[in-house]
Formats: C-alpha cells, structure tokens, sequence
C-alpha cells in the first residue's frame, strides 16, 4: 500500500515537472552550444586567442561535438579539421 | 433526472469507447507496431526527444490539453438544453476528438515527431501552411482579448479570488528560483503555495476588507469611475490594463521564472477541481432541474452547437500539442492510444461536469429560462454559473458557500490566466515566424514581437465597445473561435485520412468525423457570415464579415486542395516504413 502511495507521489511530481525538466535542459543546451563555440571559433573564422589551450579539450568533447552537429541536421562533421565521424 | 446517473452513463459510453473503439482504430487501422522505433528514441536528445513512460506522458498530454474552454463552452452550450450539449461531448469524444488526438499523435510519430502545420506543408501544399499560421494567430488573439475579458470579469464578480490569485505569482517565482538555483524538487513547495492560496482564499472570503473590489471602491455599480466610464466600466479597463501588463513581463521572462512554477500549482488545481466537483457530485447527488431540450427562436442549436462546443467534443489546438510535444517522448508507438484517445477521454470528462454542475445548479426550469433566456444572455453568464453551480457541488464537502464559490473562480482564473499566458506566447512566435517568412527581421526580436502581441490584443478588447459592455471586445470575434478551431481539426482529420489513403487503408474512421466537423463550421460559417454579418445579414459587422469570409475563404480552398490530394493527386500508395 506504502509502496503504491510511493508511486503514485513519483508519478504526479514526474507528470508535473515534465515541462520544467524540458525547459531547463534546453537552456542548458543552449548554454552548452555557446560554450562550444566560444571554445572552437577559430575552425569557422573568428579569431580565438586562447585557441591553443582549448584545443587541448577536443579528446574530451568529441562526442557531444558529434551530438551538436546531428542535431543540427548535419550528417558529416562540418569541420575539415574537427572530425568524428 | 439524476445527475450522477447522468454522468455514470457518460463516463459508461467513454470508457466503452477506449476500451473497444480504440482498441479497433489502434490495431485495424492505424496498425500500430510495438517494435517501431519512434523519434523519441531515434532522435533522443534528453531535451525535446525523451523516451517517456505512457502514464507520466499521459498526465502530461492532459494537464496541457486542460484549460477553461471545455468549462466556458459547455457552460453556455446548455442554453439548447442538456441533452444535445451531452450527446455531443459523450460522441464526439469517442468518434471525433478521440480519433483526432490519437490519430495526429500517430501521424506525427511515423513523420520525425514533426507538427501538423509542418505535415499540411508536405501533404497539401506551402499555402496550406501560411493558412494554419493565419488560422492560429486568429485564435490566439481571440483568446487573449477574451481571456482578459473573463479574467477581469471573475475579478469584478468575485472579488475575493484576487488576493489568492495575486499572491500565486510571488510563490511561483520563488519556486522557480528553489527548483532552478537550488535543485530542489518541485511537488511540495508547489503544495506549500496552493495551500497558501487556498488559505488566503478563506481569509478573503470572510473578511471584506482582503477584497480588493475596485467597484466598491469607486461607490459601487453606480459610482462615478474614470474618465467618464462608470464604476464597473473603469474596473475592466484598470484590471485588463493589469493583466496585459503582467501578461508582456511574464511573456519575456525566462520560462522557468514564473510561468513553469505557476503552471506547476495550476496543474494541482485542476486535479483538486476534479477531485472536489466529481467527489461532491456523489455527496450532493443533485437533480437535474434545466430542461432535456429548450425551444428557442433566436440561435439554431443546428449548426451553432457543434462550433460552441469545440474543447470538451473535439478541438484543433489539441492535434497541435499531440504533434508538437507528445510525439517527440512517446515510448513506444502502442502507446499512442492511451496518450492520446485517454488523453481526449479526460477532456471529455471535464466537459461533462462543466455541463453537470450548471444544469443542477439552478432550482427549477423556470429559474433556468430566466438565466438562459437569450444565447447573448447564455454567453455573458454560462461561466458565472458554472463557478456557482460547482460551488454548490463542493458544498457536498462541506466547504461554506462563499469559501467554495472564491476557490471555483480561483481554479477557473488559473485555468484561464494559463491559457492567456501560453496563448500570448504562441501568438509572440507566430509573429516572430511571420517577421521570417516575410523578411521583416524587426518581428523577429522578442520585445517589439511581445509588444505588437500585447498591443493588438490589448487595442481589441478596448478599443471598441464590444457586446459585453465595455472590455468585451474580445467577443466581437469570438463567434470566429469555435469556426476557427474547428476548421484547425477538421483539417488535421483531413491529413490523417490522406496518410491513410496513401498507404492504402481504411480511412472511414477519420473522414466520417472530418465531414461531420467541416460540414457544420463551413455552414455555421456560411450562415453567419453572409446572413448576419454582411451588409445584408439582420446583425451587419463588418469587422467580423472581412475576418469570417477570408476564413471562410481560405477553409474552402483548402478543402478543395485537400480532395484532389485526397483524390488522385498522391494516390502513389506507399508502405509505412516508407514515411519516415
């Protein structure tokens, strides 16, 4: 019975939050997007002084650089000297 | 008549209606396929592509799909007596709105988890499009307009909701930061602050002072207001000024800020007014004292009743959120029925005792025909009586009159004050898209998009002297909204039956209900626009002529597109895998 109610709770917070999850989530995409192109501006032509280091980063952000351009409609890696796939 | 009987054997006839009609549409028709990969998997992102479970989806799909309109149509739809308002929201449910949220929620799940205005594109042609963006920026100016109308008017009426109301927006905010900033879950701080409304509900109800009654202030219905306008007149005009106000800060700020968290605790309203109307209903166990049918000379129940009621029988803006959300999370494709026909189910079932809670409420017939006595008198009061008349259910509960009747207005505000706050949203992107399409990149930013929305809206329902008194502008089109957002489902209907065509099944199940819709609109459509409104019709208004023919207009070109696309045109039968 305990159980049940217990469930009951987690499904209506999980039916009210929906949104606010889906929200949330996008905003930090698009944060995480921004990011992104703050690190590796140099490859589409604006100039990125610390260009260097951030490179160091790319082992690390393969996969959601691969994610990014998926889900921008993007097929292949746009980038001659980024690629992932 | 008993009107728990009544609502037995409507939940009876929509329970029937999922279990067996659903079950044949699911398997027969639409064919639906356990192990097809849909877009929330496909395409899963974590953001808008989330594989979701069918009960969370479902809670969802129905907490959206919920607002004020399956209450206020209903409501005024009884003017024609009980029975035809009944028959409609009980059939229409199970053979219209039914098939129509599910079968746009299947449609867009077998096409990318795309919308029905991007599926017209595809399946009828560019223009069919651009008319869907017309058709909704119609609405939502209507909504806006009227929606500031009623808010005003439960405020004017009511006034002891406004404190309860008010005190809803600092809660959602710090909610918002809590569950943003701090991570923090949402449930109980949103239950924390509805019990704080409810609270502050009970202190304004007893003491007068809590009010805040701008009639009273201004030396009642009679006073002296503003600028020449009357109490009651300069109260409208000073809380739709309010509302537009609150309306443009809460359009531009982050998502997450107020609207997520207030639309957080207006979900428990609508799970608390349920509760609280069904619950009460069986405690009550009230007779139905308005009349089965009511002869009347001024409107035709034929075709009017069907476009009175659109939410709570079937409605175009459902097909938007079944293909715009719900099918980018649904799990696995056999969970379409339940989503979305049980998702039209529950709609259904708020329509039902909207109509249950207005024709219980009054003593006698008489009494009924003295309220309902005109469809103009029916439209301006059906709302004031269903919040009396679900007061007098929740009194079943043992909630004081006057404490029951702040707490109805209060969820109806909500509902309503959520569907002005999304709609002023929506109608901010459509002008933003059409500033795209048009390359007019001014409409594009957010601010001159938010103010050409608040503006318009604002400048309608002001502007000219609506037939409500003042304020009431909104309801100079309004006769359009039930037209428009009909039409909007009927052509959803429509790019069902062409999908089904094309891979070569039986589209009985959705062209039957897209007829029975489009037929009634257009005609209800033909009959006032050319014999009302025109310069030759017995009510001639013009604003409402121009805006009802290029409507009318526009639905019968598309609907002539739509037969020959339907026709031969795309008669290239294809396989279903195919469509993805």
């Amino acid at each position: 019975m305990l159980d049940k109610m217990k469930a009951l709770i987690h499904w209506y917070e999980e039916v009210l939050s929906m949104p606010h999850r889906r929200e949330v989530a996008s905003e930090l995409r698009d944060e995480d997007d921004l990011f992104l192109l703050l690190l590796y501006s140099e490859m589409i032509g604006i100039p990125n002084p610390v260009y260097y280091y951030t490179l160091e980063l790319y082992p690390y952000m393969i996969e959601k650089f691969h994610d990014w351009h998926l889900r921008m409609g993007m097929e292949k890696s746009p980038l001659s000297g980024f690629r992932c796939c | 008549m008993n009107a728990i009987v009544l609502a037995l054997i409507g939940m009876l006839i929509l329970a029937l209606g999922y279990r067996y009609y659903s079950k044949i549409v699911a398997e027969k028709i639409f064919r639906l396929d356990p192990n097809y990969v849909t877009p929330a998997h496909r395409y899963k992102d974590d953001v808008d592509f989330v594989p979701t479970n069918k009960f969370v989806l479902w809670g969802h799909h129905f907490t959206s799909v919920a607002g004020a309109a399956p209450i206020v149509g209903p409501a005024i739809a009884v003017y024609w007596g009980w029975l035809p308002a009944f028959l409609w929201v009980i059939l229409g449910t199970v053979f219209a709105a039914g098939v129509h949220d599910f079968g746009t929620l299947v449609l867009s799940v077998r096409h990318k988890g795309q919308s029905v205005g991007t599926l017209a594109h595809r399946l009828i042609g560019q223009r069919a499009k651009i008319l869907f963006l017309f058709i909704i920026l119609i609405l939502v100016l209507m909504v806006n307009a009227v929606f500031a109308w009623v808010i005003s008017n439960l405020f004017i009426q009511f006034p002891a909701s406004v404190l309860p109301v008010f005190i809803q927006i600092p809660l959602a905010i710090w909610i918002g930061h809590a569950v943003y900033k701090r991570k923090q879950k949402m449930l109980v701080p949103s239950l924390i602050a509805l019990a704080v409304m409810y609270i502050a509900a009970v202190f304004s109800s007893e003491f007068s002072f809590l009010q805040i009654d701008l009639v009273r202030y201004m030396g009642g219905e009679n006073g002296a207001g503003l600028f020449g306008l009357g109490a009651v007149s300069t109260a409208f005009f000073i809380w739709i000024v309010v509302l537009m106000i609150y309306v443009y800060i809460a359009s531009v700020l982050p998502v997450w800020k107020l609207l997520q968290p207030r639309d957080f605790i207006n979900s428990h309203q609508l799970v608390v007014g349920l509760g609280i109307l069904y619950i009460g209903l069986l405690f009550v166990n009230p007779t139905i004292t308005a009349p089965a049918t009511n002869a009347v000379s001024d409107v035709s129940w034929f075709p009017l009743l069907f476009i009175t009621i659109a939410c709570g029988a079937i409605s175009g803006f459902h097909g938007l959120v079944s293909s715009g959300t719900s099918s980018k999370q649904l799990n696995k494709e056999t969970d379409a029925r339940f989503v979305g026909y049980l998702g039209a189910v529950g709609e259904g079932v708020l329509a039902l005792i909207s109509i249950i809670a207005v024709i219980t409420f009054f003593p006698n017939k008489e009494a009924f025909s003295a309220s309902y006595s005109s469809f103009a008198a029916a439209s301006s009061g059906g709302l004031g009586n269903f919040v009396k008349g679900a007061s007098n259910l929740a009194m079943g509960l043992g909630i004081p009159p006057s404490i029951s009747t702040t707490i109805v207005s209060i969820i109806v505000v909500s509902f309503a004050a959520t569907t002005l706050d999304s709609s002023l949203r929506l109608m901010r992107y459509i002008i933003s898209e059409l500033g795209v399409e048009y390359k007019i990149p001014v409409l594009e930013k957010k601010h001159v998009a938010t103010s050409v929305a608040v503006v318009s809206s604002a400048a309608l329902v002001l502007l000219p002297k609506g037939p409500q008194g003042f304020g009431s502008g909104g309801y100079l089109l309004w006769p359009l909204f039930g037209t428009a957002n009909q039409l909007l489902a009927g052509i959803s209907l429509l790019l069902i039956s062409i999908w089904l065509k094309r891979l070569g099944r039986n589209y009985m199940v959705t062209i039957i209900p897209m007829a029975f819709v489009m037929f009634m609109t257009l005609w209800a459509m033909f009959q006032q626009v050319i014999f009302e409104w025109s310069w030759l019709g017995t009510s001639s208004n013009m604003l409402l002529f121009i805006f009802g023919a290029i409507i009318f207009v526009f639905a019968v070109w598309i609907m002539l597109t739509a037969i020959s696309a339907l026709s031969g045109k795309y008669d290239n039968k294809v396989s279903s895998k195919e469509e993805d």
